[in-house]
């Protein structure tokens, strides 16, 4: 060998690893996978991105019309459209981050077989790719918002963070779900269930100050999106709002919904690493 | 193709000469091997009922999970030496792309060791991640750098990818829209252009047509020459002769052999055509043993000039004798003797027989017979493989053949395209 071409010695008798070999080709085959992916689904059709919006949007409408005009909920709230906009478009990023994850793995098959390369790259190109789409929604937020006569205030900042917050929620899931699907197939159908009852059981279409008291708490400990979203609602769009250190009583306790948030993500990254060897002969 | 490649190729060399970039690598004695296997074994576990619900696994949470393993590899050492073209043949699940995904790092072998000395191409197959709604161009660029090139290089070798592949006009077409053949070619151009020290390739000559293999195999022996090793698994016992300098035959999971490519080849062979050959003859129930013993060719003037072992040659015009030696083990009543012969595209050319002629006779038990197929060789420049078998009288059963025992190559200065070259007479007219 040239010194400049230098002798890599490699052994390798435990197969490819989740995490392991290079970083840096690690990061841009994740990226690539992404952008193809994205790609893929804008270019596919023309109004490809148009569609990937109206999904949010009629999800939006629907329930808008349901909750101030039938049920009359959101009249208590302010600016509860903008609310229940940003809500959806936040719990659309963490279904489409966990239910991609759980057959990312299936999807990419082919390059699972006849490719070394660090298996972690997969579900995170899967959640960067929503990432991605989560982008494009927040500006039809955004340009919502602006429009409906919320304010951008400084308090704003915070919103990347619970986006950071909710995306290492969501790959936590992603990774969990994507190996466990190789051995249950059903992994599938029970993850739809699990989400429709997060969906209802995470303040999207409510405040969390319409609850009973009783259970406020319990939910704002149990459910890191809840607290999420709570905390977005003070952050984005209304200052008056409580914050979720306020609903949560003593901000100590905030630890619970951020301890289950950082278990989740070990659970799923511990899992995935010890199935990552395997994950090509199981499929 | 040109037969006279395989000469260029040396036989075995882990000392391979070729090295003309000395400043990347010279495979020299000493140097450590490029790829190092040892007695690596690999199973899979086939469980006998597929539990592949949580529901079912729920419901039946202590029943037994049985399973059969499957031993796809058993205790297979090797060394590949720097700079040298090692091929993995063997049958359809003998193994040998289980071996090549361990190699690869792609399987974790259960037991062993396998150690690379230098970068090893990531991937075992050419086109991985080629999606077909996009262009070739897309696609170009997502291989590359799947295979480990930035996004610099693979914009800088973009052209040189497109123009390898002679895909000029078809940059901006879907991939879906390629033929099988064009995105082969796709793959292959990205492949070669990954800085990899081992390449790893499964079955690169499936498809492509005859030019582009040629390109193909030029490409590998640049590479080669470079100092960089290539492991390629493949069923193409032709690519193996012209172009490995060492071979390695799997059957079962188990190495048979490894070595000299011609070994391999013909060993592949009768493995393939359940062929005895050292073994003793396979004695069918009810079928008398019979067993050719050998075969090899004639001139008129004796025995053809034996250029490597089972391999003669033979000029234009010569007459010449394809003889085999066929032992009764039991006694048989007018066997009928064949010998086919097979050009390098293993298209049958001439098969010459025994039961158009008078019938042979009985032959006891224990006795030996020489058999001479004489004939002018007016067979075209090319390379041939013979196959001798034995067949009963009304040659329907096959007692015993020797697939490809022998290698006949008719060396003339005349390429005609033909598959006979006969003797002609040419006459021109004017007017």
């Amino acid at each position: 060998m040239s010194a400049s071409a230098q002798a890599v010695e490699t052994a390798h008798t435990r197969g490819p690893s989740a995490l392991g070999g290079d970083f840096r080709r690690a990061m841009s085959l994740t990226w690539t996978l992404a952008v193809t992916d994205f790609k893929l689904r804008y270019f596919g059709s023309v109004l490809g991105y148009f569609w990937t919006l109206m999904r949010p949007l009629m999800l939006f409408g629907v329930l808008y019309f349901v909750f101030t005009k039938v049920f009359s909920i959101g009249e208590a709230v302010e600016h509860y459209p903008v609310y229940l906009l940003t809500s959806i478009v936040l719990f659309t990023y963490f279904s489409e981050t966990t239910s991609g994850g759980v057959q990312c793995l299936m999807n990419r098959e082919n390059l699972l077989r006849k490719m070394h390369f660090p298996r972690i790259a997969i579900p995170i190109s899967v959640s960067l790719s929503a990432l991605f789409n989560l982008g494009l929604n927040l500006i039809a937020v955004l340009v919502f918002a602006i429009a409906s006569g919320v304010e951008p205030r400084l308090s704003w900042l915070q919103f990347p963070v619970l986006v950071l917050a909710l995306t290492v929620f969501a790959i936590g899931f992603a990774m969990l779900l994507s190996v466990l699907y190789v051995r249950f197939r059903d992994i599938q159908p029970i993850w739809d269930v699990v989400l429709q009852i997060t969906f209802y059981g995470s303040p999207v279409l409510y405040v969390i100050g319409m609850l009973p008291d009783s259970i406020q708490r319990e939910m704002l400990a149990g459910n890191p999106l809840a607290t999420i979203l709570t905390q977005m609602r003070h952050a984005v769009i209304d200052s008056s709002a409580p914050t979720a250190a306020e609903m949560i009583g003593d901000p100590t306790r905030l630890l619970i919904p951020s301890g289950l948030i950082v278990v989740v993500f070990c659970l799923g990254l511990w899992v995935f690493t010890r199935e990552a060897p395997r994950i090509a002969e199981n499929l | 193709m040109r037969p006279d490649r395989a000469a260029s190729v040396p036989a075995l060399s882990a000392t391979t000469s070729t090295a003309t970039e000395a400043a990347r690598s010279t495979p020299t004695i000493g140097s450590p091997p490029a790829v190092s296997v040892e007695g690596v074994s690999k199973s899979f576990r086939l469980p006998h009922e597929q539990y592949s619900t949580l529901k079912q696994r729920m419901l039946h949470p202590r029943r037994s999970r049985s399973f059969s393993e499957l031993h796809a590899l058993r205790d297979v050492s090797f060394d590949v030496a720097q700079g040298e073209f090692f091929g993995i043949v063997g049958r359809n699940g003998s193994g040998k792309s289980t071996l090549l995904k361990c190699l690869a790092g792609i399987y974790g072998a259960d037991s062993g060791r396998i150690d690379v000395h230098g970068r090893l191409s990531p991937f075992i197959e050419l086109g991985v991640g080629f999606h077909p709604e996009l262009s070739a161009r897309d696609n170009v660029t997502i291989n590359a750098i799947m295979l480990g090139l930035t996004r610099k290089q693979a914009a800088e070798r973009f052209d040189e990818i497109i123009a390898f592949a002679e895909l000029e006009e078809f940059v901006d077409l879907k991939l879906k829209n390629y033929s099988s053949g064009m995105s082969v070619r796709l793959g292959f151009a990205v492949a070669i252009q990954v800085d990899a020290d081992v390449l790893l390739v499964d079955e690169v000559l499936a498809v492509g047509d005859a030019s582009f293999q040629q390109k193909c195999f030029d490409e590998f022996d640049r590479m080669k020459a470079e100092g960089r090793t290539i492991v390629f698994v493949t069923h193409d016992m032709d690519a193996v002769r012209r172009f490995c300098d060492r071979a390695l035959l799997l059957e079962r999971g188990e190495m048979l052999n490894i070595g000299e490519p011609d070994a391999i080849a013909t060993k592949y062979s009768e493995i393939n055509f359940g062929v005895v050959g050292e073994d003793g003859p396979a004695g069918r129930p009810g079928l008398p043993r019979t067993r050719v013993a050998r075969a090899w060719c004639e001139t008129a003037a004796g025995p053809a000039a034996e250029t490597a072992r089972d391999t003669f040659t033979i000029g234009r015009g010569e007459s010449c004798a394809a003889c085999m030696e066929v032992e009764f083990v039991d006694a048989v009543e007018d066997p009928v003797f064949s010998i086919t012969f097979r050009n390098d595209v293993r298209h049958t050319i001439y098969v010459a027989r025994s039961d158009f002629d008078a019938p042979t006779g009985s032959f006891a038990a224990g006795e030996r017979a020489t058999v001479r197929f004489s004939f002018p060789n007016w067979l075209a420049h090319s390379t041939y493989t013979l196959t001798p078998a034995v067949m009963t009288a009304d040659s329907r059963i096959v007692l015993d053949q020797r697939v490809d025992a022998v290698t006949l190559r008719v060396e003339t200065n005349r390429i005609t395209g033909g598959v006979a070259d006969l003797p002609t007479e040419v006459e021109v007219e004017r007017g």
